[in-house]
């Protein structure tokens, strides 16, 4: 085969394989936004952004206390997370012992690898007696964001830690060129050199906290309300699909296609916002 | 006692540097009153057991342009991060020997290595400023250092970039990223990173080497005009560029698989009358 029509074969493979990527996401968007249409159709998009109550069945389709309760949940949890992986990931790159951190590698890894399930039972059984303890009823808001956080923390560690070690070495030359100290250096050329990257990783821990449905389930009580507390039980857009999806038929079927839409809209309008932002951060 | 005697305390003291006297060939600018800066006797520096250099003795002197000039892989530039310690960073380095500054021994394992880095500037083939504005670049090394008066820090920075031309340039946009700008500016911005923090000794790698001509002539010229105000020590396969700038060149060559010092002596004297054969062959571009 002559290297030109080789070159051809390549392109068509690696068009095709962007294609069907490209193609699936908008089939599920199509999808999405087909199912969701009867009710959309029926009641208006305006009925969905209220909080005046979620009854499907008899037309009440509030789904602004889920969106908040999504919102607020990973919120916290990336407040919780960034900061504990972020550090955790200098401690590893600069501080700890060989061994130490690559045992503690090895921890974060595996971290990442436990099943959302195993970690909500763990929340369900440790952490919500604690939150309990302090005031009733433990499933909350608080505890589905410390699993969250617990869940999102290495991707966070990881992705921190890779940008730490893609630092070029001519700016570690540079900085001890300079005089300047291991913490200088650290804090004032390798975190502003990585903060698009540590940046990228956190919208990706926050995309994975807003689209974490099982163990999010297990801890937060799932009650349909605005919170008002950390310690207010609530229900995410995720967990609202899997809670009712069993037995929905209808327009109330239909409406937990809009969460879906409404989920996948937020994640979307991360992302974008990322991308306009992430340039700028560069440079800060 | 009489005056005549010379021996009263006050003439103990080590005969002042005097202007050399030396034929039409060697008789270099007005700097060049050898006053030696940098001691550097017996050095030898290896990686994990296998030498980069070995034997080297000289002496860099102060306000004067030195240039280390041969082949690659003859250590010349482990010989000029030895200087600064920045060998240190290196796992598996080990130097041997005796540098010294100002009389004061670089190896000492009390010595404080910030003071001496700050004291010892260094500027690196590739340009290599942060990923900052062009201010935070000045401003953070000062910063470091503990200057933290908003004025002070504002004419200190606008100085060195006037001292490295870049002021006309930029001085509107001090808070563009660095990296926007062309490389001869890079490189001109890292010796003014370095010049801010006023060392006494400027150690160059290859400056000019990653730039395209033109900025290759202006940073040359730059470098040039530090000549009598900073120990410049520079390291360069430019051997058109060492001679016209260096008042001094050390030649250095592999010789038993470790580089050694072959020559070293003033500048035009190592270009136009060398005494070892191996730096005539090297200077009129028959070897290496």
């Amino acid at each position: 085969m002559s290297p030109c029509s080789r070159d051809a074969r390549l392109f068509w493979i690696l068009s095709a394989s962007a294609l069907i990527a490209s193609g699936l996401l908008l089939l599920i968007l199509v999808f999405l936004a087909k199912e969701s249409w009867p009710v959309i159709q029926n009641a208006g998009l305006s009925k969905f952004m209220r909080s005046d109550g979620w009854y499907p069945t008899e037309g009440a389709y509030g789904l602004l206390p889920m969106l908040a309760a999504s919102m607020a949940m990973s919120a916290l949890a990336i407040i919780i997370a960034a900061p504990l992986g972020v550090a955790s990931a200098l401690f590893c790159r600069f501080y700890a012992p060989p061994l130490i951190s690559r045992m503690y590698r090895w921890a974060i890894i595996l971290l990442a690898g436990i099943p959302s399930v195993v970690l909500g039972l763990w929340g369900l059984t440790v952490i919500v007696p604690l939150i309990l303890a302090v005031s009733p009823p433990g499933t909350s808001l608080l505890a589905g964001s410390i699993i969250l956080a617990l869940m999102i923390l290495p991707t966070v560690a990881l992705t921190t830690e890779a940008a730490l070690a893609a630092v070029p070495m001519t700016y570690w030359q540079g900085a001890a060129a300079l005089g300047l100290s291991k913490e200088a250096t650290i804090l004032r050329v390798a975190l502003p050199a990585t903060a698009a990257s540590i940046y990228a990783g956190i919208l990706l821990a926050v995309a994975r906290a807003l689209g974490e449905t099982m163990a999010v389930l297990m801890v937060s009580g799932n009650v349909v309300q605005l919170p008002s507390s950390l310690f207010d039980p609530v229900r995410t857009l995720t967990a609202n699909i899997a809670l009712e999806m069993a037995y929905a038929t209808g327009d109330h079927r239909a409406s937990l296609f809009v969460s879906g839409l409404v989920l996948t809209a937020l994640v979307l309008a991360l992302a974008a916002g990322a991308r306009r932002s992430g340039g700028q951060i560069v440079h800060a | 006692m009489t005056k005549s005697t010379g021996s009263e305390p006050g003439q103990n003291k080590p005969a002042p540097a005097t202007p050399f006297t030396v034929s039409p060939i060697v008789a270099g600018p007005t700097c060049c009153v050898p006053e030696c800066q940098i001691r550097i006797e017996d050095l030898a520096v290896s990686y994990k057991g296998v030498p980069a250099f070995k034997d080297v003795t000289l002496d860099i002197y102060r306000g004067c342009i030195t240039a280390f000039i041969g082949p690659s892989g003859c250590g010349k530039t482990s010989l000029l991060s030895s200087i600064n310690r920045l060998t240190d960073m290196i796992a598996g380095c080990s130097v041997e020997g005796l540098i010294s500054i100002d009389g004061q021994n670089v190896r000492d394992p009390t010595l404080d290595v910030r003071a001496l880095r700050r004291r010892v500037g260094m500027i690196f083939q590739k340009p290599n400023p942060f990923p900052l504005s062009i201010r935070r670049n000045l401003e953070m090394p000062l910063r470091e250092h503990g200057l933290t008066n908003r004025a002070e820090l504002d004419s200190r920075i606008e100085k060195a970039l006037k001292d490295v031309g870049l002021w006309p340039e930029i001085h509107g946009r001090l808070d563009a990223p660095a990296l926007a700008l062309s490389g001869g500016q890079q490189q001109r911005l890292c010796i003014a990173r370095a010049l801010v923090l006023e060392p006494a000794v400027l150690l160059m790698d290859e400056p000019c080497s990653a730039l395209d001509p033109l900025s290759s002539g202006v940073v040359e010229d730059l470098i040039e005009s530090l000549r009598g105000r900073y120990t410049v020590v520079i390291v360069t396969h430019n051997l058109a560029q060492a001679r016209r700038i260096a008042n001094y060149a050390a030649f250095f060559w592999v010789k038993e698989r470790a580089g050694t010092l072959i020559e070293f002596d003033f500048c035009r004297q190592l270009f136009e009358a060398p005494k070892h054969e191996l730096t005539a062959a090297y200077v009129n571009g028959q070897r290496g």
